[in-house]
């Protein structure tokens, strides 16, 4: 850089937005960054002007970002998922867009909506955003709401912990948004390869924004999942055996022990490339030593393990939604414990297909090709224990079945595909290319995305009280189903025809008819975008007709269904004691389900606090100081950090407790509530009928 | 009254009421935490590994340059030894013997541990004026950044042990000091450990 570091604001200077761009030259590349940068700054005006015009900023506050409930912090997560979501949508789009405009000429071989560069920090958002602010904070914030409902238990074993990690996973997201505003991202992808995001190659603040991003948001990611496993292993219910676990506490077991294990390595290499470009160390340079290889070894030892973090709690969902939409139930659960396990252990062992062709020898290659294909095994018995399951079953066709159909027919795709992948000597020829791209989302969107909207369609009537409409809910899935097939089936072929991904442009004009359905594919996904928002808006529009005070409006068989919808802070009334695997079905099988408990006792739960917003405060104010070297701040933020942790230690926390009374009021109130709603047969769980109270003799499950 | 251990390492014990079952969880998850950070360590340890070769070293100086074993061998014996006063610590907590000895023993660790970042950053300044500092190679590069990781847990370490003296003397010996101890304890006999590792594969292996 030539630019001066001032000491007092560091790199930052009025040049680094993107308006300067479009001021210099006016195209259609600078138009759309500008744009981007408009949308942020006027949705954060919009922001504040909707919370002081409804007075919402005190409610804010005080109900959800210094609560320590896990059900509340897990919404957040969602939320914040969901917005991010938004965003990698929409850049998919423009990407799509670009490259259906981007056939260049030998005389003019660049073209295409937006310049190469932009392209560059495009894509590189686009992953970094997609797996880490998207699918991340989606699968922490679901299980965080439902693991411990499930379990029998009132919260996380630290709440205040899981507080942090919330503002932790936040403050990486909003670094990566803010870079769309002050100075630019990285162009290296969402894995940052060095040498060329070295500081040598990329000497701006891109790869910043990226590195902090990723081990702010990294380091609240291996608490939370230091939290979820403290948490299955000490919190459950009595009576709660492993074996008698919810499959989707299982994964979410798995999802903890591999987020343990894998996420220290991404902080590793995350960590020495911070090193080398911030005090020229010498991990991934090209001179003095340094191998860049490492970078990649280190980086998939936890990327691919993260591939199975993001998947796992997606099988843990389509378990929970199979047995429940099919009345039976669920078939094969010690198989598909066995399965899980089996893939979070595997999935240590295979990362080295990410880099077939570095130039290790074949028998390596082979090794981990190997590894790779039986790592097929255990997802194959999962899907067909998941359609046992549904086989003969009084399949209800409600919008998570669409996704779980719609994930049977394209994930198995995807799988094959990664098994032809598997393959060293296959990958040698299409490594690289968009066969790889269309591979990899066609596991994560069928996987992940359609598993996620899918657990929240599921669980939202327990989150807010009242189920989503079911027609915008089909609708959606049916366009994110096809949205996804006329945008990723065209780059299989693509690939094979020899289209490198990450390419901004190209010169065949052979490949433009599939740009061309590629890019009506993404059309479609924003349409799904669109049918998704408007999906929230009409079912809250709607609360009232679509509203489930019973609490299991789906005749469910865990333990969350047996609770009110909006489910209370304290969760159960008392600890229940689990005598079976299903312990609210074993419930509707017997004599009163909805037996209210003997005797009630006061409830202590954690006071809320602000800890978790200022230590994450402190932590945006030192990234940001990071990136643009404002050092004066970087040192106050950073001790700012032990400082806030010294500061809670030495006082003394009371929880906060409520009283038998009040617990026993609310629990006789939901009693009697349930006890004069009429009971719902399952042919009408989609009407107005559907209050929450299932009709139990119908339940086989 | 629970007797039993509930997690692995010295255990309040049933005598503690209260804080004994407290510290089941929150010390299982300080050892969930460590075993997530033995990670981070055990990746250092092998890049350490993948640079100690003449493209690694790059030129640069090598470990019979720049290691002084002398000094390390005293590093390693005032770590442990501080380890040893841990044991005084979690002794005097668990047969609460009085809050003027679990300071005292807290106060030997700190100095302890001073001792070897003393002796430690005495060694990096002598190595950076042999021209070992870690811009100079890869093989520095990942020397700097593991024994450097260690020596800043060791300096968390001292500074968790003054904000557990200063709680102790506000708070008194109330339950949750009494876990965080616990918790201590497992950390600074986690550097322990740790420091085994790098005097073995960092200091002793390259100079055999």
């Amino acid at each position: 850089m030539s630019r001066e570091t001032s000491p007092i604001v560091g790199r930052l200077d009025w040049t680094v937005t993107p308006y300067t761009d479009l001021l210099r030259e006016v195209n259609s590349s600078t138009i759309v960054g500008a744009g981007a940068a408009s949308v942020l700054v006027l949705g954060a005006i919009a922001g504040v002007v909707l919370l002081t015009w409804k007075r919402w900023w005190a409610p804010l506050y005080r109900d959800w970002l210094t609560s320590a409930d896990a059900k509340k912090i897990g919404i957040m997560y969602i939320a914040l998922g969901l917005v991010m979501l938004a965003r990698g949508i929409i850049e998919g789009f423009v990407m799509r867009a670009h490259q259906a405009s981007a056939l260049g000429t030998l005389a003019q071989p660049e073209s295409g909506l937006v310049a190469p560069d932009h392209f560059a920090q495009l894509f590189s958002t686009h992953g970094t955003i997609m797996i880490f602010f998207v699918a991340m904070p989606l699968l922490i914030g679901l299980i965080n709401f439902v693991l411990p409902q499930q379990l029998g238990a009132r919260d996380m074993a630290f709440p205040v912990l899981n507080q942090i990690s919330l503002g932790l996973t936040a403050v990486g997201a909003a670094l990566v948004m803010i870079s769309l505003l002050i100075g630019k991202f990285g162009t290296g992808g969402w894995t940052m390869y060095p040498p060329y995001t070295g500081i040598d190659f990329s000497p701006g603040e891109g790869v910043d924004y990226w590195l902090w991003a990723i081990l702010i948001s990294g380091v609240g990611s291996t608490l939370t999942g230091m939290n979820f496993a403290v948490t299955i292993f000490k919190e459950r219910a009595p009576g709660m055996h492993f074996m008698r676990m919810p499959l989707f506490c299982w994964t979410s077991l798995c999802v903890a022990i591999m987020l343990i294990y894998a996420m220290p390595a991404l902080t590793v290499s995350s960590g020495m490339l911070v090193l080398d470009r911030y005090l020229d160390f010498h991990f991934f340079t090209n001179d003095a030593g340094g191998n860049m290889m490492n970078y990649a070894n280190i980086f998939w030892m936890f990327g691919h393990p993260e591939v199975y973090i993001l998947i796992l709690p997606a099988f843990g969902v389509f378990s929970e939604i199979s047995s429940t939409f099919s009345g039976k139930r669920l078939y094969g659960y010690t198989s598909l414990v066995i399965a899980s396990m089996s893939i979070a252990v595997i999935s240590f062992t295979v990362w080295l297909h990410h880099f077939f062709t570095m130039g290790q020898s074949a028998g390596v290659n082979i090794a981990f090709g190997i590894a790779t294909m039986i790592i097929g095994v255990p997802t194959g018995v999962k899907i067909y224990d998941w359609m046992a399951t549904m086989w003969r079953g009084r399949v209800r066709i409600t919008t998570p079945i669409v996704y779980l159909t719609g994930f049977f027919l394209l994930f198995v795709i995807g799988g094959l595909s990664g098994i032809i992948l598997a393959n060293p000597s296959i990958d040698y020829q299409v490594h690289n290319s968009t066969f790889l791209v269309a591979h990899f989302h066609n596991v994560i969107i069928p996987g992940v995305l359609y598993g996620m909207l899918a657990g929240i369609h599921y669980w939202f009537p327990k989150a807010f009280g009242y189920r989503l409409d079911e027609t915008w809910g089909r609708r959606t899935a049916f366009l994110f189903v096809g949205g996804f097939v006329f945008t990723f089936l065209p780059l299989y072929v693509l690939g094979l025809m020899g289209m490198p991904r990450r390419s901004p442009t190209f010169q065949n004009p052979d490949f433009l008819p599939f740009m061309y359905i590629a890019a009506f594919g993404a059309v479609l996904m924003l349409c799904a975008l669109a049918a998704l928002i408007w999906t929230f808006w009409t079912s809250y529009r709607n609360r009232l007709s679509l509203a489930v005070p019973g609490g299991d409006p789906w005749n469910g068989a865990t333990l969350e269904w047996s609770t009110p919808a909006p489910v209370p802070e304290w969760t159960f009334p008392r600890i229940p004691h689990v005598v079976a695997r299903d312990d609210w079905g074993e419930a509707k099988r017997g004599e009163d389900p909805w037996k209210a408990p003997e005797r009630y006792d006061d409830i202590e739960m954690p006071a809320n606090t602000a800890h978790g917003l200022l230590i994450a405060g402190a932590a945006f104010a030192f990234a940001f100081a990071m990136v643009w070297h404002v050092w004066w701040l970087a040192i106050l933020s950073f001790l700012a950090l032990p400082g806030l942790l010294i500061l809670r230690g030495m006082m003394v926390i009371e929880p906060r407790v409520i009283s038998a009374a009040e617990v026993e009021e609310a629990d006789r109130r939901f009693r009697h509530q349930v006890a004069n709603l009429t009971p719902v047969t399952r042919a009408d769980e989609e009407t107005e009928l559907n209050r929450g109270v299932p009709d139990v003799s119908e339940f086989a499950g | 009254m629970n007797e039993a251990n509930l997690y692995p390492g010295l255990n309040l014990g049933g005598g503690h009421g209260d804080a004994h079952d407290q510290a089941e969880n929150t010390v299982f998850g300080f050892w969930v935490f460590l075993m997530s950070d033995l990670i981070i360590f055990g990746i250092l340890f092998a890049s350490y590994a993948s640079y100690r070769d003449p493209i690694g070293l790059a030129g640069g100086p090598g470990p019979r340059d720049l290691f002084d074993i002398e000094s390390v061998a005293i590093q390693t014996a005032f770590l442990l030894v501080g380890g040893v006063a841990y044991g005084g610590v979690s002794l005097a907590v668990k047969y609460e013997t009085g809050r003027a000895k679990v300071i005292a023993w807290l106060l030997l660790c700190a100095a302890l541990g001073a001792g070897f970042l003393f002796f430690e950053v005495k060694d990096f300044i002598t190595q950076a004026g042999k021209g070992g500092v870690p811009q100079a190679s890869g093989w520095l590069s990942s020397y700097w950044a593991l024994v450097g990781l260690h020596g800043i847990h060791v300096l968390s370490g001292i500074v968790w042990i003054l904000a557990m003296i200063a709680q102790i003397i506000k708070r008194g010996m109330d339950d949750t000091v009494k876990v965080r101890l616990s918790m201590l304890g497992v950390f600074w006999h986690f550097l322990d450990l740790v420091w085994v590792g790098i005097f073995s594969f960092v200091f002793l292996v390259p100079l055999a």
